[in-house]
Parts: structure tokens; sequence; C-alpha cells
């Protein structure tokens, strides 16, 4: 979705109605993050809302991006705000071969997700790998992509493939569009 | 549902702390994958020594290596050098634009012999304008902050008469901003005598 470098639109300020629109939304979403909302978007702060090109509407507090949204597509988390809370979303894991390919723009495929360094929700997981869930996720979840040997997130977006799917098939596209490190919205500059 | 119980007890921050990369702002784990390696390996060693023992060491990558063939291995190595060539272009500009960037200092007069200094320009040296406000008021012991400017950016306002003083903290403090950019104005209203 940014994979060419942006610059920001027109700012203006969320209402306060809208503004607790968005936190419920938020919530909605992601339930995970109920308890840190008010550190995510804290009540007395004013949020803004920054417009971008091909209509992506990004919230933000101050210089921070937080979230982002395609028309009304999924309200979709800023990496950074993945970073701070890793354990609020629904997380696959690629292989260390494609994050290269993730990074610089391209289409996850669903190889990178069932080779022996991929990581999709297993019953059967344990330890570590419990992380990564024991249900199956539906296309168009919101899922947070991390990577075999990394730490952090690299990619967010939206399944467009089942993750039982994936196991059945093994190949395909598994997300497009989203949001990667070192991408157009990762790179903005807010000032 | 969307009701959010409040916890008792004082709201410690729960976000986890983040280090990013001084020099492609990526978390430091990734900086293999972008062009500009060996820089973010000098910023590392002298900014967090401790991760970078971890990620820089032989066994880190030696896993590494060890995932991939050796086929992909010699595809990343050209991928790793396109992207270098990229990022020392995209580095170029990033200095070109930083070397003609001016900064200014501006003393505004708000009432009669009350002074604000308004200072512009410092986001675009990679400075962030917030952070950067609250060292001035630390460092000069007055108020500071972020305001938005009618035509689009931001500037920061720092009360009193500081101009020189701000001139001389810039100048030592970000060096990377070359000193002929900065340039200290005055906004004099006209007033009658008196
Ligand atoms: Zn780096």
């Amino acid at each position: 979705m940014f994979k060419k470098d942006i610059t920001p639109g027109a700012k203006s300020k969320v209402k306060s109605s809208a503004q607790r629109a968005i936190r419920n939304k938020v919530v909605e979403e992601y339930p995970l993050l109920a308890p840190h909302i008010d550190e995510i978007i804290p009540k007395k702060e004013q949020l803004d809302l920054v417009k971008l090109p091909d209509r992506v509407s990004l919230y933000t507090l101050g210089s921070t991006p937080l979230f982002f949204q395609h028309m009304d597509d999924n309200l979709l988390p800023h990496l950074s705000v993945v970073h701070k809370f890793p354990d609020c979303f629904s997380r696959i894991r690629i292989d260390r071969g494609a994050i290269r390919f993730v990074l610089s723009g391209a289409t996850l495929m669903v190889p990178g997700l069932t080779s022996p360094g991929g990581r999709l929700p297993d019953p059967e997981a344990e330890g570590e790998d419990e992380r990564y869930g024991k249900e199956d996720l539906e296309p168009g979840t919101v899922v947070v992509v991390e990577a075999e040997g990394k730490e952090h997130a690299c990619f967010v977006g939206v399944l467009k493939m089942g993750t039982s799917e994936m196991k059945k098939v093994k190949k395909g596209q598994a997300m497009e569009g989203g949001h990667y490190l070192g991408d157009g919205l990762w790179g903005l500059n807010l000032g | 549902m969307a009701d959010v119980a409040t916890a008792a007890g004082p709201p410690e921050p729960q976000a986890k702390q983040v280090v990013y990369c001084g020099v492609c702002s990526l978390p430091p784990e990734y900086c293999e994958f972008g062009g500009t390696v060996k820089k973010c390996e000098e910023w590392l060693k002298s900014h967090h020594p401790d991760m970078h023992e971890r990620l820089y060491s032989q066994d880190t990558i030696n896993a590494n290596m060890s995932t991939l063939t050796l086929e992909a291995q010699k595809r990343a190595d050209k991928d790793a050098q396109k992207k270098a060539a990229k990022a020392s272009a995209a580095e170029a500009r990033a200095q070109e634009i930083k070397a003609s960037s001016k900064v200014l200092i501006k003393r505004v007069e708000r009432n009669k012999r009350k002074y604000v200094t308004a200072v512009q320009g410092l986001e675009a040296h990679g400075l962030e304008l917030k952070k950067v406000a609250k060292d001035f008021g630390k460092k000069f012991a007055t108020g500071s902050s972020v305001t938005k400017l009618p035509g689009g950016g931001e500037e920061i306002t720092v009360q009193g008469d500081l101009s020189d003083d701000i001139y001389d903290y810039v100048v030592e403090t970000y060096k990377d901003i070359p000193e002929d950019n900065i340039e200290c104005i005055e906004d004099k209203k006209k007033k009658g005598g008196g």
C-alpha cells in the first residue's frame, strides 16, 4: 500500500466524539488492546487526522502515527504500535527467506508461511509457538507478521486466504497491501 | 464490551520500549536487509553495545546463513548490493537537503519588552521538534513548546529573548547543522516612540 515514499497531506484535529468512536473501534477490532487504550490514545490528548495519498487516513498523536485506514477497510495499527504491544494482535510468522521480499513490498506468498521457518496457528503449538495461536484465522482478519529469528514484527495487513486453506494448498497469495517495515508509511515524516 | 474497566492504582506504561536504528530507522535486527548495514552496525556499536554484541556475533551470522540455501544466499547478496546503491543515493539526496535547509531563530516582541524566540526549520535536519522543545525548556529553564504555523508546519516557541543563547546552543549541540544555515532575525513590531 505504501511502496513509494509519501508526503503527508492536510492535517486536521479529530473531534472529541470522533475520537471516542476511534477508541471504540480500536478496542472492538483489537480486544486485547483494551487494557492499553488509555496509554495509546490518552483521553485528554488530541488525535489528528492526516490525509495520505490514495484515500488513506492516518490517525496520529503529535508526530506519532497510531492507526491508519484505507477508505472503509479495516483500521490497521502502525507497526510502531505493534512493536509496543506485540501480544495484542493475531500473529503469524514468515521464514527468513521471505523477509527481504516482504521488506521490498512484494505480496506475501503462502510458502513463506508454511515452510519449516514459518508459523501459522496450530492446535498443537507449544512454548514459544503458542504466540501464533491455536485457532485458524479467517480471510479478512488483520494479522501481524513476525519473522523467523526476529523479535519484532515486519508487516501488518489483512489475510487474503484463511490459514487452514494455506496449510492445505501451500501456495498462492497470503496477504496483499498492508504496511511493512521501511515502507512509505514507516518513513513518513510527520514533523 | 467496548467499555474499558480502569484498573485501580497508578497506570504503569505497558508499552514495550523498542530501540530503532539511528541510521535506517528499522529495529536493528532488520538492518541487515537494508543498504546501510555498515553504518547501522557502527551506530549500534556506539549506542547499544550489548545489542550489537548479540546481533552481530558470529553465532548469529552463522545461524542466519544456515537457514538459506546457497542460491538464495547469492540472490540475497545481489539484492543487498542493489539496496546499498539505492540507499547511498538516497542518503546523498538527504544530505543535500540538509545542507540547504535553513534554521531561523527569530526574536518576536509579544508585548512591550516581552519577547518570545521562535525557532524554525530544525525538522529538516532530522530533529524531533517536541524533544528539542523540551531540551530548550530544560536548558534555559523557561517555557518552550511546539506550535503550529498558520501556513502549515511547526516551530518551537521559547519564552524570553534567547536568540543568541539558542544560536550558541544549536551550533554546539547539533553539529550536523552547518553554522552558515542558522540565522538570527528580529521580528520587530513598529511602535510609536516611547
Ligand atoms: Zn539500521
